[in-house]
């Protein structure tokens, strides 16, 4: 791999720009897809048998082997917003940032969300209708709801449930659970699309302490992204 | 992850030292480390990250030093119908191949 290659690579991930990097085996001639399978640099042009699997896999976020050629997506990191700058909000931080997640935290209550309590993440002051409408989730984007208070969650969980998020989870009891999908009900969500929040939020695993929580939640985004059974 | 072994990478080559990047382009049975997974290493001594559960990364690292003397890429089998394997001790009975190149 050259520097320059390599630059051009992180150049793409700062941008947070889905790139593929294609590399001949065994001769380890290497480009970057989509930018080396534009006409103009045909230097070092893909086949387009190559760029066309290398847009297959960036799309999928999966691996490639196609003609000889190795193809690695290089997508932009797995998207968690956290809606609420609480204590477990405080215990997840770590293993997502561990895990490799880009992490925001969303709470307009300036007193919690602070730097200071959060270190190292995005903070969103807006009510997390704005907030949510400034980031568009998508589907490598996890959601989580911490606050228990209704006035915050549940904008946060109606425009989550609008988005392609692959994981929505929501804190609290099976009873306040089904108050609140009385409510979303109310704003237009039918029951099966409601069924996409995962509440009382998490893994069983008995968790007591905010640590614990937070693991529970970070096992349970992991799993749902990796396509195994959570026992819901 | 593998982004920031591209990170650590760049900053050992910024550094003056020679570096490998390992990558796993494919695997065969019960490997631990998907394809896609990276190790680097440098003419100093320093490694990050994995393509094994620890079983090759002493193998990978001894091809490491040709690859950086040379320049000349890699495509190198593990597996355990393969001795070198044995002798680093790949005992989980999966295959894998590395594809190991010098950044430079």
């Amino acid at each position: 791999m050259t520097p320059e290659l390599l630059a051009r690579l992180q150049a793409a991930q700062g941008a947070l720009r889905p790139v593929a990097l294609c590399t001949r085996l065994p001769d380890g001639a290497q480009a970057i897809f989509p930018d080396d399978a534009l006409p103009a640099s045909v230097a070092n042009a893909l086949p387009a048998s190559v760029a066309d699997a290398a847009r297959a896999a960036v799309d999928a976020d999966r691996i490639a082997l196609v003609d000889g050629w190795f193809i690695h997506p290089h997508n932009p990191p797995l998207r968690l917003l956290i809606v609420g700058a609480v204590h477990a909000a405080q215990a997840m931080l770590p293993m997502a940032q561990g895990l490799g997640f880009a992490i925001t935290v969303i709470d307009p209550r300036r007193a919690f969300a602070t730097q200071e309590r959060l270190p190292g993440v995005a903070i969103n002051h807006e009510w997390p209708d704005d907030a949510m409408a400034a980031l568009r989730p998508d589907s490598r984007t996890a959601i989580v709801t911490l606050t228990h208070d209704p006035k915050i969650d549940d904008p946060a969980l109606d425009a989550a449930l609008r988005s392609p998020a692959f994981y929505i989870g929501a804190l609290g009891s099976r009873r306040t659970h089904a108050k609140r999908l009385e409510r979303l009900g109310e704003l237009g969500h039918a029951a099966e699309a409601m069924a996409r929040i995962r509440a009382p939020v998490g893994l069983d695993i008995k968790a007591v302490t905010a640590a614990e929580i937070g693991l529970s939640i970070m096992a349970e985004i992991v799993a749902v992204r990796r396509g195994a059974s959570t026992g819901r | 992850m593998s982004d920031d072994l591209l990170t650590t990478a760049a900053a050992w080559r910024a550094n003056g030292e020679q570096v490998a990047i390992a990558t796993v382009v494919e695997t065969w049975g019960s490997s631990p480390r998907p394809a896609g997974s990276r190790f680097i290493v440098s003419d100093a001594g320093h490694m990050a990250g994995s393509v094994s559960g620890g079983c090759i990364e002493g193998a990978v690292a001894q091809a490491a030093a040709t690859t950086m003397a040379t320049g000349a890429p890699q495509l190198l089998d593990f597996g355990i119908s393969d001795e070198t394997a044995w002798e680093v001790g790949l005992a989980c009975g999966g295959k894998l191949q590395v594809f190991l190149e010098k950044l430079g």
